[in-house]
């Protein structure tokens, strides 16, 4: 408890927003390329799939892309952007002292059932992300920035599937 | 313009252009940390209007991105054909985003958000990346069974200003105003629905949105780049290399290339469809010229190991196509020296003679007459020249910086 009087409030959203939108600008600007999140995950479960069961790569096409062959899956820009991310929420943590071992959830439901919803959630996220070929970051974030039609439809999309379940889920999280 | 994107595995070599994207990682890692994206609970907030956090912190990033891009490109600093747009592909992109809805009301997380999550010890969030990367596990081990769908409407590089036929300009400062009005709106929905005031808009608010909205106006009134401008600002360099005959390539090095299985050539003939019909080398891609500017940007999208050669029956329409495929910012173009009319006395002797030549033609005509449409069912469509004689002064050079072909997710 002592922790969290002590936490730095976070930063007013609007403040946030301007820095990310900069931090995105000069990602396009010195890049050409984006932000991004899911590809890197990907990526790097690739490599541990590649590591175990080497036959199996070589196998699925939408593996084989990635990791077949000589291709290491490590060898590309957005892991080392997803790394750095990483590091990035550990130094802000650090920074504004909200380092904390905890499970942030309504006080209605039992830890295990949100780490139940986590797992569920996050499967469904990363399941989705590949199918829309990218996430909140590489779809909707950078590429709404650069005013791409899919990635507005599917900024959309995204705030219509989580507005029609809240309902539902209203007690896991107030 | 200036050099774009910066050649950053030139400068640091091909793992040390890596570091550049690991530092703008912390710093967006830093970002989602400061705005709260680390606590889940703070997330969901969002779509029970409590704490609208994350639609204030993401709209405002990309009203602020997109200014400056479109701004940096208004003044030639930034080359926006050269951008990553991520591809539309339409009904794929609206179910997977509507799975990842629900996913984010049930996970609290997206996946960017739930990494700094976890960097500052969110169990929850370390269990959510979790259930990512089973996720994308289960992608890759079912995507084969709707590999149609997933490569179904397929739009290519599709803009909102194309969509609403409208221009960059208008469609950028539209969108930052109504981005605007929707933060007044989130910020009264929120004082409803809390029932307390809310701290409500800092000061540097309205003179921040003003600014927004002045360089909007400025990118505005300057406008984009049109092919014109492009080639202008390319035009001296290119034309020295168009009168230096630097980019003409003979028809033994078409050939050469064309039979090197680890190049990908694009022949692009641009000359009026009869001619094409009678006579076009196996595998041209038929572009009339005034469709080539919409088609280069598709073929942005082609391997970088790939060479496109231009070609008409002179070399009139030809140059005219390199120069707008050059103003597009599409690498490694060339222009097949002599056209179609010197590929054809090349490789057509024993099939045209002399009586089927067309006398006192106009420039760029063909100068053969075929008495049918033989397409590339002609023998000289895809002649096998005996390679040991091809000699040929070598003009191609391959060029690999080119637009970044996957964006944050591929």
């Amino acid at each position: 408890m002592n922790q969290i009087s002590r936490a730095r409030p976070y930063m007013n959203p609007y403040l946030a927003g301007t820095l990310l939108g900069i931090v995105l600008f000069l990602a396009f600007f010195i890049t050409g390329s984006g932000l991004g999140a899911s590809g890197g995950l990907n990526r790097l479960l690739v490599y541990v799939q590649n590591e175990v069961n080497p036959e199996h790569i070589d196998q699925v096409a939408y593996l084989l892309k990635m990791a077949g062959g000589n291709a290491n899956p490590l060898d590309s820009w957005i892991v080392f952007l997803t790394i750095g991310t990483i590091f990035g929420g550990l130094i802000s943590g650090l920074i504004g002292r909200r380092m904390k071992f905890e499970t942030n959830k309504g006080p209605q439901i039992s830890n295990g059932s949100r780490w139940i919803m986590a797992f569920i959630g996050g499967a469904l996220m990363g399941y989705g992300a590949r199918l829309a070929r990218g996430c909140t970051s590489g779809q909707a974030l950078s590429g709404g920035a650069v005013l791409s039609v899919g990635s507005w439809a599917f900024m959309f999309a995204v705030f219509a599937g989580a507005y029609a379940l809240a309902y539902f889920f209203r007690k896991a999280w107030n | 313009m200036a050099t774009f994107p910066l050649p950053l595995a030139d400068l640091l070599g091909h793992w040390g252009s890596y570091v550049i994207y690991a530092v703008i990682g912390v710093a967006f890692g830093m970002t989602l940390e400061s705005a709260g994206f680390g606590n889940s609970k703070l997330l969901a907030a969002q779509f029970y209007f409590k704490d609208m956090r994350v639609f204030k912190v993401m709209f405002t990033a990309i009203i602020v991105a997109m200014t400056l891009v479109f701004l940096s490109s208004a003044l030639g600093l930034l080359d926006y054909n050269l951008i990553w747009v991520p591809p539309t592909y339409l009904w794929p992109g609206i179910v997977g985003g509507l799975i990842m809805g629900v996913g984010f009301i049930i996970g609290g997380f997206c996946p960017g958000t739930s990494l700094v999550g976890l960097a500052t010890g969110k169990i929850d969030a370390v269990i959510f990346v979790l259930g990512v990367l089973f996720g994308i596990y289960m992608f890759g081990e079912t995507v084969g069974n709707f590999a149609t769908f997933f490569d179904s409407s397929n739009m290519g590089r599709f803009t909102l200003p194309e969509l609403f036929n409208s221009s960059y300009g208008v469609v950028v400062i539209s969108i930052v105003v109504v981005a605007l009005m929707l933060f007044v709106v989130a910020e009264k929905v929120e004082g409803m629905v809390n029932g307390t005031p809310q701290p409500g808009l800092p000061g540097w608010s309205k003179p921040a949105a003003g600014a927004l909205v002045a360089l909007a106006a400025v990118a505005l009134i300057i406008g984009q780049p049109s092919s014109e401008d492009r080639w202008q600002s390319i035009a001296s360099e290119s034309q020295v290399k168009l009168d230096e005959r630097a980019v003409q390539i003979s028809s033994a090095e078409f050939i050469k290339y064309r039979d090197d299985t680890k190049i990908k050539i694009i022949p692009l003939d641009v000359r009026e469809e009869r001619y094409f019909n009678q006579f076009h080398l196996r595998g041209a891609v038929h572009v009339p010229l005034d469709e080539v500017q919409e088609k280069a940007r598709e073929l942005q999208f082609e391997p970088a190991n790939t060479v496109f050669v231009t070609m008409s029956n002179d070399e009139a329409a030809a140059t005219e196509a390199w120069k707008i495929l050059k103003a597009e910012s599409l690498p490694n173009v060339y222009i097949l020296d002599g056209g179609v009319n010197a590929w054809l006395k090349e490789y057509a002797s024993d099939n045209l003679g002399e009586e089927d030549r067309v006398h006192n033609r106009q420039e760029d005509q063909l100068a053969y007459r075929f008495n049918a449409a033989t397409g590339s069912r002609h023998p000289a469509a895809e002649p096998e020249p005996d390679f040991i004689n091809l000699k040929y002064e070598p003009k191609i050079i391959l060029e690999l910086k080119r637009a970044p072909t996957s964006g944050g997710c591929g």
